[in-house]
């Protein structure tokens, strides 16, 4: 059994006729930052929601260290629902060590993480103003240090970073590698994929319910087909159809992207490349976590 | 990672309502709200005062023979409950000049035999039947004289020591008024703390749901002791406030004489924050599951309506027959039926006119709505607050 890990095993949701989750599986372990990626609907949220038990699942189980979670177990997550959640009329400070004291801390120490945390997300100015008077950007700061002021153990994020301006992106990400660093399973969804390429050791793509992806940055790049870019330039425009099992998906100038078919060894295509003169590039294409995104998304609205 | 343990049921409860009632006690609403209440409650109690004690009073000019008519006038005004202040006037056109003024009720003038009174455009009754006492007496004596009789002093007081005996098949309470005041303050103040602080806990459910911290909430607390922690805090709150009201309200209604019955004012004051209790916990529960139906302020209004319209009808209608009569069929069916019992029956118990036995039933009948509401409004409570955006259907919120 893992350190820590948080773990979502064939969790089913029906609303209605609709299915909202089907069979969702995954695993986010001690010191990993996990990215949950998806489009509108696909089910992160209401994935999120019954792993808080804000929500019940049909079926399937939510486990926490191997044991399945429970009333008790859950005040130990931080949580940071989409739809952002704070009193309007109460101050910075006192809403903070409210919401600790809630999840089983001490007054004292309530007091001692709600001021550490603000100090950490550079709000000490604000601590005494009301919520509602702070901008959007700072109101999400406060929303984070909602979820991290009572020293949880797994974070649960739901779109953490939308709205934010850049130094704020740059904050939130050191905070959650922080943490993460620390040995607390992150897990967050957004879709900003180029921040999740960056920032997440393992994401997951979701599609109408499912998880259709689900692996390391690298590996998820690594896998499907295999494309390469060859640029030679004494090469005919024709010179790639000549061989078998490769086909043309993109022509910049010489510059050819070129889609291999499954058991085609990309040296015979250096070697005929090579044959047809001098090769000034010859690399191994990987599709960036956007690509990989609207192809998966993509292929579900063909099915 | 740390020792921190789970809060338990009751400790999260008690962080839900302090939280509340700090909020709610340190904004300058409540202090102004409370300040202002008992200001118009004084200013009520000291206004009656006046009116009703410059009723009994009467300032009277005596002018040439009739001064000789001073004491026996106050004397005679006295009996009735009415007290005269007589200044001796030098001059009819003085008299009649600070008449005119206002400085004199009445002008009285001429002989003891034959008085005139010169009044502004009303003249007190009291005063009015004083007089003509007097100068029939001076008639009376003046025949009797005529008349030869031996002893016509003690033939006058014969006669004005002469009443007739009555008797009552009920006999008034000497402080009715007193009490019929004491009733309706009472019922108003219950009529308003229920209903502010019912809606209070209306909004304060809709806030929670409209701003989504309910989500971070439940993934904490369980839905019941979300709702109980507000009630109970908000009901404090309340509570706190209506006993500085009634408080304050006794002292200063003491202290200007408006009230003489101190001790059955506190015993009634104490009554009132019973049902107090009872009445908000039945419409705060109430309220708090209409208010988790909607996801929005501007929806709060519609839900709730239904219930504040009990309460104002209610009310309404039961001020009227407190009034006319609180010991009657009217008064006492509106006392024993439970939404409306805890602001009726207060008034009642006030009044003076409330039986043990209905005082026992309407408790009864209270609490058992009470248990019957907090289960159903539990129930749609637990269902409803997490679904935000579209109103939910009562039908689905009792699944």
């Amino acid at each position: 059994m893992p350190a820590s890990s948080l773990e979502i095993d064939h969790v089913t949701k029906h609303y209605g006729d609709v299915v909202a989750l089907q069979d969702m599986t995954f695993e986010v372990c001690a010191g990993e930052l996990f990215g949950f990626v998806g489009s509108n609907g696909a089910g992160k949220t209401t994935t999120m929601r019954i792993a808080l038990g804000v929500l019940a699942a049909d079926s399937g189980e939510v486990r926490w260290n191997g044991e399945p979670i429970t009333f008790a177990t859950r005040t130990r997550i931080g949580y940071m629902p989409e739809e952002r959640g704070l009193y309007p009329k109460m101050k910075v400070l006192d809403q903070l060590v409210y919401l600790a004291e809630l999840h089983g801390i001490g007054t004292n120490e309530a007091h001692r993480n709600a001021e550490n945390w603000i100090g950490r997300l550079g709000l000490r100015d604000r601590r005494l103003d009301e919520v509602q008077k702070l901008s959007l950007g700072n109101q999400q700061r406060v929303q984070l240090c909602a979820a991290l002021v009572h020293e949880p153990e797994v974070l649960v994020l739901d779109e953490p970073f939308s709205g934010l301006d850049p130094v704020a992106v740059d904050v939130m990400s050191k905070v959650l590698r922080d943490e993460a660093n620390a040995g607390v399973p992150v897990i967050f969804s957004s879709h900003q994929l180029d921040l999740v390429q960056r920032l997440c050791d393992r994401v997951g793509i979701v599609r109408n319910g499912q998880m259709v992806a689900c692996g390391t940055v690298d590996e998820l790049r690594a896998s499907g087909d295999v494309q390469l870019v060859v640029d030679a330039p004494d090469a005919s425009p024709e010179w790639p159809a000549e061989l078998p099992g490769v086909t043309v998906v993109a022509t910049n100038g010489t510059r050819r992207t070129l889609l291999l078919d499954a058991g085609v060894d990309d040296q015979t295509v250096l070697k005929a490349a090579l044959a047809t003169g001098e090769v000034t590039e010859f690399s191994r294409h990987k599709p960036s976590l956007a690509e990989l995104f609207r192809n998966v998304v993509s292929e579900g609205n063909a099915v | 990672m740390t020792s921190a343990s789970t809060t338990t049921p009751r400790r999260a409860v008690w962080l839900v309502a302090r939280r509340e009632i700090i909020m709610r006690v340190r904004t300058k609403g409540f202090v102004i709200g409370t300040a202002a209440i008992i200001v118009v409650l004084a200013g009520y109690l000291l206004l009656q005062n006046t009116l009703f004690g410059g009723a009994e009073r009467s300032t009277v000019g005596l002018s040439g023979q009739a001064t000789a008519v001073a004491e026996p006038l106050k004397q005679a005004a006295q009996q009735l409950g009415h007290e005269v202040e007589t200044r001796d006037v030098p001059s009819q056109q003085l008299g009649r000049q600070q008449v005119a003024d206002g400085e004199l009720d009445a002008l009285v003038s001429g002989a003891p035999a034959a008085l005139k009174v010169l009044a502004d455009d009303d003249l007190d009754a009291d005063l009015r039947n004083s007089l003509n006492g007097l100068a029939q007496q001076q008639v009376l004596a003046a025949k009797l004289a005529e008349a030869e009789v031996e002893d016509p002093a003690g033939v006058l007081n014969q006669v004005n020591a002469t009443e007739v005996q009555v008797s009552y098949l009920n006999p008034p309470e000497p402080d009715r008024g007193q009490r019929l005041v004491m009733g309706l303050v009472l019922a108003f103040l219950l009529y308003m703390s229920v209903a502010t602080y019912g809606m209070q806990v209306a909004t304060g459910v809709v806030e929670e749901k409209s701003s989504r911290i309910v989500e971070i909430l439940l993934a904490t607390l369980r839905p019941w002791q979300l709702l109980l922690g507000k009630v109970l805090g908000l009901g404090v709150v309340g509570l706190i406030q209506l006993t500085v009201i009634g408080v304050v309200g006794l002292a200063v209604a003491s202290a200007t004489g408006a009230l003489t019955i101190s001790g059955v004012a506190a015993g009634a004051l104490g009554w009132g924050i019973g049902w107090y209790l009872l009445g908000y916990f039945l419409y705060a529960t109430l309220f708090a599951a209409a208010a988790s139906l909607v996801s929005r302020q501007e929806e709060t209004q519609q839900v709730t309506a239904p219930m504040l319209m009990i309460l104002v009808i209610g009310f309404v209608a039961g001020l009227n027959m407190l009034v006319q009569d609180s010991a009657g069929a009217g008064a006492t069916v509106l006392s024993l039926i439970p939404l409306l019992s805890p602001i009726m029956m207060p008034g009642r118990i006030a009044m003076g006119t409330a039986p043990v036995w209905q005082i026992g039933l309407a408790l009864v009948l209270t609490v058992a709505t009470i248990v019957l509401v907090t289960w159903l409004a539990g129930r749609i409570y637990r269902n409803a607050v997490l679904h935000t955006g579209s109103r939910v259907k009562l039908r689905d919120a009792l699944r």
